[in-house]
């Protein structure tokens, strides 16, 4: 039994190497966001941002304005004067204003909802693509990117490239991008926590349920279910 | 208690039931690890279902609402988050069990005679997953969901002379659409459940009649103490029950860190390209079904097209299923269990479950020439497991056969 286990467990291992190696090296390199969804001030400033720099022409529809307020400890009226900027009721979904057939005209294309942009994309794509615009006059607006090759997007944050240092600009894309992070799954702010919770009380509950097996299996080792000849 | 228990049982045969199947179920005293997956099985089916029932309340089978209507329920539900993510790793988990479940069987030699009925429903039950995880993976109406179907359906509309309208039937338009969706939808909550939970009901009667195998592959019921009691067998209730509650929290256990540490897992239980909603106008570059798919998806694409269709593919794709419920009458060994099998066996099965595993991983990467010859090999190397095993488990030395159980 504990051969079979084995055999099968480095069987396992030695097809897991085996894909690795033939694993195809994907094209463009992506710089790690290394974000933290724990990190509310972060979240804040992100979510700021994006209402600033993103939400003129990106929505993100599947969140509401006050589900920010309740999940990054913002009151109905912090939410109203940093983030609502074309929106009246704090429990409305965050669209953004411009009109759908006005950004096909204006950009080739209607700008995507970033609801889930960062469960599709990753995190690391976001971070990277929004660092790699750089000028290139073949462009309608000058500029191209290295992560999306002729991105319809102009370079939307070049204010804020050009006022502040490469360090702080590169925490601010990071805060948007963790901002986007907790937008594409608002849950991952308490499952985390949670799960440690769980498997705290399975561990406790696994630890019983062994002692009590091996209660009821001691008959079967040396009482009434031992085998009979 | 009595009273009630004799009211009951002179109209319903609640104790004989109770013991038939749980307290008087004599099960061999030596199962060992392999033995858990099928009380897990059990168990996950039930999630399955539960979770499944909570998520019909709040999940719209229409083209333009469905997939709002899932990040609807990621978001505004209460818990529904939680509920989404038992359901969706519930799948994978589900057939990881089954594999296994499955592996198990192939160790022992659990479906040769006379336990030929159990392998054939279970295989049956097998296929019926395949369909039940399939349409509920369209459910979402993501890139994935809409594209997987598109590629999957679109295999019937090979078959020849009738494959245009059959394909149109299946639809009930020209491509995947509302009506699919609205279809798959019944189909997956409905029917597939229903034939599931029957097929489960016959497959753990027809064990129960003939009693089940253990890891040395010999029959407990050869061996009787006076009052008719196998005398290598225990009461599945209370020993083996208290046995799969160990079993069942340790899974839980992994299945709780998966679920809310890695719920994607990376892409292999949700792909990412599934959380962009469907569009018919844009093909994704790549389309991959989901992992417990992919080996078959791996055959399909190994046979190249003859006479200008993909029809011979779908055929072996199939083939490989069905080839499946022969396994009881393809092994010719006198011994059930790996223990005692020749190494002619060992080397047969190891080669085949690498050959799967493979299948399996080409399955979700892109087509290279590298990959379709290795895809060819190992498809070659799948049906030979099958077509040589008459062969392979009648040669070679196996070894004696104990009268009674091992430790």
């Amino acid at each position: 039994m504990k051969k079979l286990l084995l055999t099968t467990i480095s069987v396992l291992a030695g097809i897991a190497v085996s894909f690795n190696v033939l694993a195809a090296v994907s094209g463009v390199h992506l710089d790690s966001a290394n974000t933290d969804i724990r990190d509310q001030k972060s979240l804040q400033n992100g979510a700021k941002l994006f209402m600033e720099y993103c939400l003129g022409c990106h929505s993100i529809s599947f969140m509401r304005y006050n589900r920010i307020g309740e999940d990054l400890n913002m009151s109905d009226a912090d939410v109203k004067e940093n983030l609502m900027f074309n929106a009246e009721k704090a429990g409305a979904p965050i669209v953004s204003s411009m009109s759908k057939g006005g950004a096909i005209k204006w950009f080739g294309a209607a700008p995507s909802d970033l609801s889930l942009v960062a469960r599709s994309r990753g995190t690391d794509w976001i971070y990277t693509y929004l660092r790699s615009f750089h000028a290139d006059d073949a462009r309608p607006f000058g500029v191209n990117n290295k992560v999306l090759i002729n991105a319809s997007m102009p370079d939307v944050l070049w204010e804020l490239k050009k006022t502040k240092s490469a360090g702080e600009f590169d925490n601010d894309v990071r805060d948007i991008t963790n901002f986007l992070d907790y937008v594409s799954e608002p849950a991952k702010l308490v499952r985390v926590d949670l799960g440690y919770k769980v498997l705290g009380f399975l561990l406790i509950l696994l630890i019983l349920s062994y002692l009590m097996k091996n209660e009821y299996w001691k008959d079967v080792k040396y009482g009434k279910w031992r085998a009979k000849d | 208690m009595d009273n009630n228990k004799n009211w009951i049982d002179q109209r319903f045969p609640l104790t004989k039931v109770w013991n038939e199947h749980l307290a008087e179920y004599y099960a061999p005293r030596n199962f060992n690890f392999w033995y858990f997956f099928g009380s897990l099985a059990t168990l996950v089916l039930v999630m399955q279902i539960v979770t499944g029932i909570f998520l019909t309340m709040h999940f719209k089978p229409e083209e333009t609402m469905a997939f709002a209507s899932v990040e609807y329920i990621m978001r505004d539900v209460n818990w529904g988050w939680l509920i989404r993510y038992m359901h969706s790793t519930g799948a994978s988990a589900f057939f990881i069990i089954i594999y296994l479940h499955m592996y198990r069987g192939l160790l022992y030699g659990s479906y040769k005679a006379p336990r030929e009925l159990i392998w054939i429903i279970g295989v049956i039950i097998y296929i019926a997953l395949m369909a039940e995880a399939f349409m509920g993976y369209v459910l979402p109406w993501g890139q994935m969901s809409y594209w997987g179907a598109q590629v999957i359906i679109s295999l019937f509309g090979s078959v020849p002379i009738i494959g245009p309208d059959l394909l149109v039937w299946i639809l009930g338009d020209y491509a995947v659409g509302d009506p699919a969706l609205n279809r798959f939808f019944s189909l997956h909550v409905v029917a597939l459940p229903l034939i599931l939970v029957v097929l489960v009901f016959l497959h753990i009667v027809a064990l129960h009649t003939v009693g089940s195998n253990n890891p040395d592959g010999i029959e407990i019921k050869k061996n009787k103490d006076k009052n008719g009691i196998p005398k290598d067998g225990i009461p599945f209730h209370p020993y083996y029950s208290v046995k799969d509650v160990v079993g069942i929290v340790v899974f839980l256990m992994i299945f709780s860190a998966v679920i809310f540490f890695s719920p994607a897992l990376n892409g292999y239980f949700l792909e990412h390209a599934n959380f962009v909603e469907a569009n018919p106008l844009k093909t994704p570059v790549h389309i991959a079904p989901l992992w417990y798919l992919t080996p078959f998806y791996s055959v399909l694409r190994a046979i190249p097209p003859m006479f200008g269709s993909q029809f011979p593919g779908v055929i072996m794709m199939f083939a490989a299923l069905l080839i499946l419920f022969a396994l009881p009458w393809l092994d010719r060994a006198k011994v059930k269990s790996i223990r005692y099998r020749s190494y002619h066996y060992k080397i047969a099965l190891g080669v085949f479950v690498v050959s799967f595993i493979w299948l399996g991983y080409l399955g979700t990467q892109p087509v290279t020439p590298m990959n379709a010859i290795l895809a060819r090999i190992f498809t070659v190397a799948y049906f030979a497991f099958f077509i040589l095993m008459p062969w392979f488990t009648s040669i070679g030395k196996t070894k004696p056969v104990p009268e009674r159980t091992t430790e």
